[in-house]
């Protein structure tokens, strides 16, 4: 019998990869994404790296599959954007060894700036989209992926979604299958996308389309379960689970491939039972599509297009109530915080005093938005710190952003930030970006990037100067400086902003969280000399808590012994000490 | 055969993933079909994180809902508090004892809740432990979750020794046996 084991919904795509025989693997962190690169770089017939983006990893897969071997390509919803330039047209290339690209979406926002659908961007790329329910399928449907991508001669797009890709489940280990290599050969119609050979290619995705459209009501990754005829489901993914879960007994159609979607088999499934529920999560993108065939199906006027689904979610659409009646207690919200011994507090902490707004970007450092730091004002997506300050200091003008910096991290700015700081050169911004340089990427859970030194499978390479690298493409100014050194930053914020000079800070302490630190200090406050003011207090480390009788404890399982808080008290109540 | 939900909650950092990856895998180990379900990404940065664990013949869905719980395992008060409306009437809450305070209790824009264990057992079967002081007896403040885990283990079920040969598995070689014994610290409490 075939080894059983539990994986992550993650792991399990991974292990798919691998047993697929993959050859060529690219990709960026996100969340929930993440985890798949991690797990399939254990695997030494598999070349997996860590790309500076996923426009990059894209290219990478679309390279490797030209060359003639499996590859893949893995991202999250909001990464698909960025690599969205290189699918369109990939999608009219073709494949030569089969090429997939898995999305992970986030319905719920676990931990994402937007809940976009993977499966509208499928369908505008005319690019096929599978989707998973459990971690078997997961392994399962990705070498199906690959199967089809050869066979249908385009990329296949594998959504997973939060729930399916943090989910563990039991799967059924296979084998590695080695796939010979496919021949190259030249082909200018096919590969070189001018707009002769793309006219052409584009009458070749829209056969394709339908062809798929036709094939896929015979594909062995839907299924359809006929129980009763009153009341049936269409539905994919994760919340045929919850269908599962609340209505056992209803007929469902599940559906593996959620683009083109298998006209006939649902229109069969539509002729079998009188009541039709569409039970999708996010957009109705099942449901449009069914209805502008000209039945008339139930879906979006019950259930909402925000947020992660649940049993209890259709519970009460169905049946008006909840299965349980349960009795919620009031509790002081507990938000995600910077961790105690975090660099980004540090830094975070002298823009508070300066009064200082911040264009934020994407990372740990968002939470720098909220009390009792408070200095990011805007958050859109990866690599915007640094340009919407520009496009501030073009609106406004420079006296407008003297009191303003873009912050943004070390392994973003290497993603999509280096080209936003090519355009403030270019364009002569006189602006400030911060660089909060923690050597990891640090949100996703510590992976490599291209000025870490290392590879994601471990291996030593070069690693990025961050401050040459700025400087190569010509800004003026570049300061690197100890992220702990709030006295130095603070000097060194102050000229910058009131500077002419477009100006690039690096401030540089590497995150709590990576592993292998040693953290030989601890901070301990003196009850006696404590007058209550409340300075340490503010910079808002979880380590430090005020007493009932005003002072302050430093809680010494979770102080790291950074030292920001002695720094910011006036009466040498905080004594960083050896452990 | 039986079907059994648990649920974890605690702060991020707690390492609630490992306590419900023990726990699926003893489920698994006794044939079981099991689901966890776990959050990663921001939520771990310091903020209430939860994970499920369902087993049974057959599971579909990966979390637990509101009023369904066999099993709340809590590693910090507050979290126990806000999460005690997914127990079952009969369900059991194990709590670490432990308080840390959020933001908003430390910026002064919310109070930290008093007796809470006390609140909680009015209404549920609720054992406590102070996780972080027999761990530290035992040479390890880093290893309470065995010690909660232990606790919990005696209301889950499966035998002492299955508990143990997965433990032994799971963590990491140089700590098998601190956290063996922190296990056996909660479970012959």
């Amino acid at each position: 019998m075939a080894e059983k084991i539990i994986m992550l919904g993650n792991e399990a795509i991974a292990r798919g990869v691998y047993e697929a025989g993959v050859k060529v693997s690219s990709a960026y962190p996100g969340t929930p994404s993440t985890e798949i690169s991690e797990s399939l770089a254990k695997y030494e017939e598999v070349y997996t790296e860590w790309a500076p983006n996923e426009k990059v990893a894209a290219e990478v897969a679309f390279g490797a599959s030209f060359a003639g071997v499996r590859s893949l390509a893995c991202m999250k919803h909001v990464g698909l954007n960025v690599a969205s330039d290189p699918l369109y047209t990939f999608a009219y290339t073709g494949v030569n060894g089969g090429s997939v690209i898995v999305v992970a979406d986030d319905p719920g926002l676990a931990s994402s700036q937007n809940e976009q659908d993977t499966r509208m961007i499928g369908r505008s790329a005319h690019v096929p989209v599978l989707e998973p329910a459990d971690s078997q399928e997961a392994k399962d449907f990705v070498k199906f992926a690959y199967e089809i991508s050869e066979k249908y001669d385009t990329p296949v797009i594998l959504r997973t979604t939060t729930k399916l890709s943090h989910s563990q489940g039991v799967v059924e280990l296979e084998d590695r299958v080695e796939v010979t290599d496919k021949v190259y050969e030249r082909n200018l119609r096919k590969y070189v996308m001018m707009p002769a050979s793309a006219i052409a290619r584009h009458l070749v995705v829209e056969e394709r389309d339908n062809k798929l459209q036709e094939d896929g009501c015979n594909f062995p990754i839907n299924k359809m379960e006929i129980k009763d005829n009153k009341i049936g489901f269409i539905t994919s993914g994760i919340p045929y689970q919850y269908v599962k879960e609340v209505c056992p007994n209803a007929s469902v159609l599940k559906l593996g491939i959620v683009n083109p979607l298998p006209k006939k088999l649902i229109e069969e499934f539509i002729s079998k039972v009188e009541t039709v529920y569409v039970f999708e999560e996010l957009e109705p993108v099942i449901q449009e599509q069914i209805e502008s065939w000209g039945y008339k199906v139930k879906g979006k006027e019950l259930f909402t297009k925000q947020g992660e689904y649940s049993a209890n979610l259709l519970r009460k659409a169905l049946f008006g109530k909840d299965n349980m009646e349960f009795n919620k207690k009031d509790a002081p919200n507990r938000p995600p915080i910077l961790c105690p011994g975090c660099p980004h507090r540090s830094v975070f902490s002298v823009l508070n005093k300066l009064k200082i707004h911040a264009a934020g970007d994407i990372g740990c450092y968002t939470l720098g938005a909220v009390a009792p730091l408070g200095v990011i004002d805007s958050t859109l997506c990866m690599g915007a710190s640094i340009s919407s300050l520009h496009g501030i200091e073009k609106a406004r003008g420079k006296d407008f952003i003297k009191n303003w910096v873009a912050v943004i991290g070390d392994s973003t700015f290497l993603h999509t930030g280096v080209n936003s700081l090519i355009n403030m050169v270019y364009n002569k911004s006189t602006g400030t970006v911060i660089i909060l340089d923690n050597r990891t990427t640090g949100m996703t859970g510590h992976q490599q990037h291209a000025a870490t030194g290392q590879t994601l499978k471990g291996e030593e390479t070069y690693a990025i100067n961050l401050a040459e690298l700025c400087k190569a493409v010509g800004v003026p100014n570049v300061v690197e400086v100890n992220a702990f050194d709030v006295v130095e930053l603070e000097k060194i914020v102050k000229q910058a902003v009131g500077g002419n000079v477009l100006t690039v800070i690096i401030a540089k302490a590497p995150c709590a969280l990576l592993k292998g630190q040693k953290f030989p200090y601890k901070c301990v406050a003196d009850s006696e000399k404590c007058k209550k003011c409340g300075m340490c207090l503010k910079i808002g480390c979880p380590a430090i808590t005020k007493q009932s009788d005003g002072t302050v404890k430093i809680d010494e399982t979770m102080c790291n012994g950074c030292g920001l808080c002695s720094s910011y008290c006036k009466f040498g109540a905080i004594q960083k000490v050896e452990k | 055969m039986d079907k059994l939900n648990v649920m974890i909650v605690g702060v991020g950092g707690q390492g609630t993933l490992l306590t419900s990856r023990i726990i699926g895998k003893v489920a698994l180990s006794a044939g079981y079909d099991v689901k966890i379900s776990e959050v990663h990404g921001m939520a771990q940065r310091g903020g209430s994180v939860v994970t499920f664990v369902r087993y049974g013949e057959n599971v579909c869905e990966p979390v637990v809902e509101e009023g369904d719980a066999d099993i709340l395992i809590a590693f910090e008060r507050l979290e126990a508090l806000r999460y005690a409306h997914f127990l079952k009437k009969d369900g059991v809450l194990i709590v670490n004892d432990c308080k840390i305070d959020p933001m908003t209790v430390v910026i002064g824009a919310n109070q930290y809740p008093e007796n809470i264990i006390e609140t909680l057992k009015d209404e549920h079967k609720v054992f406590s432990i102070d996780g972080a002081s027999v761990a530290k007896s035992l040479g390890n403040s880093k290893v309470l979750n065995s010690v909660v885990l232990g606790l919990a283990a005696k209301y889950i079920g499966f035998s002492k020794e299955q508990w143990l040969s997965i433990i032994e598995k799971t963590v990491p070689s140089k700590t098998i046996e601190i956290n063996e014994k922190a296990f056996l610290a909660g479970y012959e409490n």
